[in-house]
C-alpha cells in the first residue's frame, strides 16, 4: 500500500518471521490499526465507527432472528410475535434490529453530509466516495427488504409500492415487475427471495465496507481543514498526524458509547417510535391502508418521487418529447433514482479547488440549505400528497437538483475562499496552542 | 456544526415517527393517564386482572386474543394470576385438539382461541397497532414525549361513543369522537357492565381504562422486563462512557499540550 509514509510491521520471533514470509497477515491488521490518521479530525469523524458497528449489530441480531423466524405468508407474522413472546429475549434481539436499521441510516446520512461539508469526495479520494454511494444503495435495498419479512400491512403495501417502480419502465415494466415478485403480486415467492436477498446483502455490504477502507486507507482520510498530511518523509508524517490506534479507536469508543446511550434509551424505552402501527396488523392484501408510509430513512426520496405529477411542465414536456413514453409515474421514478445518482458524480460536478467547507463562504451556507431541503423533504415524504404538501416536495425536490447540477458547479468558479491552513499540524496548532507559543505571546 | 448537525439529526429522527401520524382517523384521543407509562411506568397487575375481567365477560364476545397464551397470565411483570389460577381460566375455553380431531378444555399452554365469528378483529395486538398521538405538524414530538398511545386510543374508543346511528347497506353504524367517524360496533360498555370483586369503581371510564391496560399488556407483555433490562443497560453504558470519556482525555491531554 502506498500512502503515508509510517513504520511498518516487523516480525522479531522465529514464529512472526515464519508465518509473515508464508501469510504477511499480522502486518496487514498491524498497518490497518497503525494507520497513520490526521490529528485534527473532529468529532464529525466518527461516524464510520458508528456504522461498522451498526453493520455488526444487524448481522448479529439477524442472524439469531433468522433461527426463530418463518419466511411464509401465513407463518411469518406470528412468527415474529413468537420471537416477541417466547423467544428468550427475543424482544430485544428484534428491538435492536429494528431500531439497528434506524440508527444505522441516522449515522449514514450524517456520515454522508460531512463527506460533502469537508469536500471529502474530491481529488483523490472520489473511489472512496463512489464505493460510499454503493454502501448507501446497498443500505437501501437490504433495510426495504426486511422491512417487508414481519409481514404486516406497511410490509405488504411497501413491497406493493416499491417493486411497482419497475413496473413504471415503459413497455417491459410489467415484465419485469413479475419477475421481480414471483408472480402478479406480493405473495409467497416475494416473502421467500426478499429473506433469501436480506439475509445476502449484508455481506455484500460488509464486502463493500473492506474495499470502502482500503480505499481511504490508501489516499488517507480527509481532515477538517482539506490538506493533506505531508508525505516528503516519516517525521514530517508524524507532525501532520496520530497513528490509529490507540488515538482514534478510544475516541471512537467514546463516541460510539455516547451515541448508544441514546440509541439504547429508544430501544429499551420507546422502541416503537420509529415505526408504524400499521405494521402490527398482519399482512392483507384485500385492505389498503390510508397512507402508505415507508420508514423514515426513505422519505426524503418518496417525497421526491411523488413531486413530480403530470401538471409540472418538466413532466409534460418530457412526455411529450418521448411520445408519452416517459409518464408521470416514470419521471418520477427517474427522479428519484437521479438524486441519488447525481451525487455518484460531487466529485466533478464540485469545481471549487478548496476541499474543506470551512473555507468556503458562500458554499457554507448552500451546504446548510441542502441539509434543510433534507430535513423538509423528509417531512413532505411523511405527509398525504395533498395541500401544500405536492408544492413544497417539488421545491424541495428541485432545490435537490439544482444544488448538485448547478449551484456546486458555479460556486466553485464565483466565489472566493478563505486562506486555508498550510498543514495540519497548523490547524491543529491554531486550536491547541503549543506552550512556547503561548509562552512567547505572553511576553 | 457539531451541535447543529445533532440538532437537524434528532429532528430528522424526530420525523421518522410522523409516518405514524398518517395513520390515525383524526378522531380525539384522550390522555389517559396509565400506569405502564414513562420510563419508570409498570403495569397494575390488580388493573391488568381486572381488565382481563373485562375483556373475559364483554369483548371475548366477538374479538379473540390469538397471541396470548393462557400461561402467560401468570408471568412476572403481567396479571400474574397464581397457577391454578391459570389453568382453572383456561379450562373456561373449549381449544380444538387436531390430535384428537375434537374440542377439549384449555390448558396453560393453549393461546386464546381464534374468534373471528362477526369479523371483528383479533385484539392480540391492537394497543400497538393503533397510535393515540400524533404530530404536531407530523414532526413526531408528542409521541417522543407522550408515547405512541394504543392504549389511550383503545380507551378513547371505548368511552367516545356520541349515542348517534346511521344504518348503511343495512347495518347500524355508531358515531365515535375518538375513531371520527361511525363505527360497526357498537358502545360494548356502559357503567357497570361489570362487577368487579374488589370493589373498583365500575364507571364507563375505569371499564375502559382497565381493559384497555390489558390490552396493552396483551400487546407488549414483555415491557416490564424491557424497561428493567433498560435500566441496567443505561446504567452501565453511562459508567462505560465515563470511564471512556476519562481515558480518551488522559490520552490525549499530551497532544492537546493539556498535561
Amino acid at each position: 500500500m502506498s500512502g503515508i509514509p509510517h513504520d511498518h510491521y516487523e516480525p522479531k520471533t522465529g514464529i512472526e518471521k515464519w508465518v509473515h514470509a508464508r501469510l504477511p497477515i499480522v502486518g496487514l491488521l498491524y498497518d490497518t490499526l497503525m494507520i497513520p490518521t490526521p490529528k485534527n479530525l473532529n468529532w464529525m469523524w466518527i461516524w464510520g465507527i458508528v456504522l461498522a458497528f451498526c453493520l455488526v449489530l444487524q448481522i448479529v441480531t439477524g442472524i439469531i432472528l433468522a433461527m426463530h423466524y418463518t419466511p411464509h405468508v401465513a407463518m411469518a407474522f406470528d412468527s415474529v410475535e413468537h420471537i416477541m413472546r417466547d423467544v428468550n429475549a427475543g424482544w430485544a434481539l428484534r428491538y435492536l434490529h429494528a431500531n439497528g436499521a434506524s440508527l444505522f441510516f441516522f449515522a449514514v446520512y450524517i456520515h454522508i453530509f460531512r463527506g460533502i461539508y469537508y469536500g471529502s469526495y474530491k481529488a483523490p479520494r472520489e473511489v472512496t466516495w463512489i464505493v460510499g454511494m454503493l454502501i448507501y444503495l446497498v443500505m437501501m435495498a437490504t433495510g426495504f427488504l426486511g422491512y417487508v419479512l414481519p409481514w404486516g400491512q406497511m410490509s405488504f403495501w411497501g413491497a406493493t409500492v416499491i417493486t411497482g417502480f419497475a413496473g413504471a419502465i415503459p413497455g417491459v415494466g410489467e415484465m419485469i415487475q413479475t419477475w421481480i415478485l414471483g408472480g402478479p403480486a406480493v405473495d409467497n415467492a416475494t416473502l421467500n427471495r426478499f429473506f433469501s436477498l436480506h439475509y445476502l446483502l449484508p455481506f455484500v455490504l460488509a464486502a463493500l465496507v473492506v474495499v470502502h477502507i482500503w480505499a481511504f486507507h490508501t489516499t488517507g482520510n480527509n481532515n477538517p481543514a482539506g490538506v493533506e498530511v505531508r508525505r516528503g518523509s516519516k517525521e514530517e508524517a508524524k507532525k501532520d498526524t496520530l497513528p490509529f490506534w490507540p488515538y482514534f479507536v478510544i475516541k471512537d469508543l467514546f463516541a460510539l458509547a455516547v451515541v448508544l446511550l441514546v440509541f439504547f434509551a429508544f430501544v429499551y424505552f420507546q422502541p416503537n417510535y420509529g415505526g408504524h402501527p400499521d405494521n402490527y396488523t398482519e399482512a392483507n392484501p384485500l385492505v389498503t391502508p390510508a397512507h402508505i408510509v415507508p420508514e423514515w430513512y426513505y422519505l426524503p426520496f418518496y417525497a421526491i418521487l411523488r413531486a413530480f405529477t403530470s401538471d409540472v411542465w418538466a413532466v409534460q414536456l418530457a412526455s411529450l418529447i418521448t411520445g408519452g413514453i416517459v409518464d408521470a409515474k416514470f419521471f418520477g421514478v427517474i427522479a428519484m433514482f437521479g438524486s441519488i445518482v447525481v451525487m455518484v458524480f460531487i466529485p466533478w460536478l464540485d469545481t471549487s479547488s478548496v476541499r474543506s467547507g470551512k473555507y468556503r463562504p458562500s458554499f457554507k451556507w448552500w451546504f446548510w440549505v441542502l441539509v434543510l431541503d433534507f430535513l423538509v423533504l423528509t417531512w413532505c415524504g411523511a405527509q398525504p400528497a395533498e395541500g401544500m404538501v405536492p408544492v413544497i416536495s417539488l421545491i424541495g425536490a428541485s432545490f435537490w437538483f439544482a444544488y448538485f447540477l448547478i449551484i456546486l458547479p458555479l460556486l466553485g468558479v464565483l466565489e472566493k475562499p478563505l486562506p486555508v491552513p498550510a498543514t495540519i499540524e497548523e490547524d491543529f496548532d491554531s486550536h491547541y496552542p503549543p506552550k512556547d507559543a503561548l509562552a512567547s505571546a505572553a511576553e | 456544526m457539531i451541535r447543529k448537525s445533532i440538532l437537524a439529526a434528532l429532528v430528522a429522527f424526530g420525523l421518522g415517527a410522523s409516518g405514524a401520524s398518517a395513520a390515525g382517523g383524526g378522531g380525539h384521543v384522550e390522555d389517559f393517564a396509565f400506569s405502564f407509562e414513562g420510563p419508570f411506568g409498570t403495569y397494575d397487575p390488580a388493573q391488568l386482572r381486572r381488565g382481563l375481567q373485562v375483556f373475559t365477560e364483554v369483548c371475548s364476545a366477538c374479538h379473540g386474543l390469538r397471541q396470548v397464551a393462557f400461561r402467560t397470565l401468570g408471568d412476572p411483570g403481567g396479571p400474574q394470576l397464581s397457577e391454578d389460577e391459570v389453568k382453572a381460566y383456561a379450562a373456561e375455553f373449549d381449544i380444538y385438539d387436531a390430535e384428537l380431531d375434537d374440542d377439549r378444555p384449555g390448558k396453560p399452554a393453549d393461546k386464546f382461541p381464534v374468534n373471528n365469528g362477526v369479523g371483528a378483529p383479533d385484539l392480540s395486538m391492537m394497543a400497538k397497532a393503533r397510535a393515540g398521538f400524533h404530530g404536531p405538524g407530523g414532526l413526531g414530538i408528542n409521541q417522543l414525549l407522550k408515547g405512541m398511545g394504543g392504549a389511550e386510543y383503545i380507551a378513547s374508543i371505548l368511552t367516545g361513543y356520541t349515542d348517534h346511528e346511521k344504518e348503511e347497506a343495512g347495518a347500524t353504524l355508531y358515531e365515535n369522537t375518538a375513531f371520527g367517524g361511525y363505527l360497526s360496533m357498537g358502545p360494548p360498555l356502559e357503567d357497570g357492565s361489570v362487577d368487579y370483586e374488589d370493589g373498583h369503581p365500575n364507571d364507563l371510564h375505569h371499564l375502559s381504562a382497565d381493559v384497555s391496560a390489558f390490552l396493552m399488556w396483551a400487546a407488549e407483555p414483555k415491557l416490564v422486563a424491557r424497561k428493567q433490562t433498560g435500566f441496567l443497560v443505561i446504567t452501565f453504558m453511562i459508567l462505560l462512557t465515563s470511564l471512556l470519556y476519562l481515558t480518551n482525555k488522559k490520552l490525549w491531554a499530551k497532544e492537546k499540550r493539556k498535561a
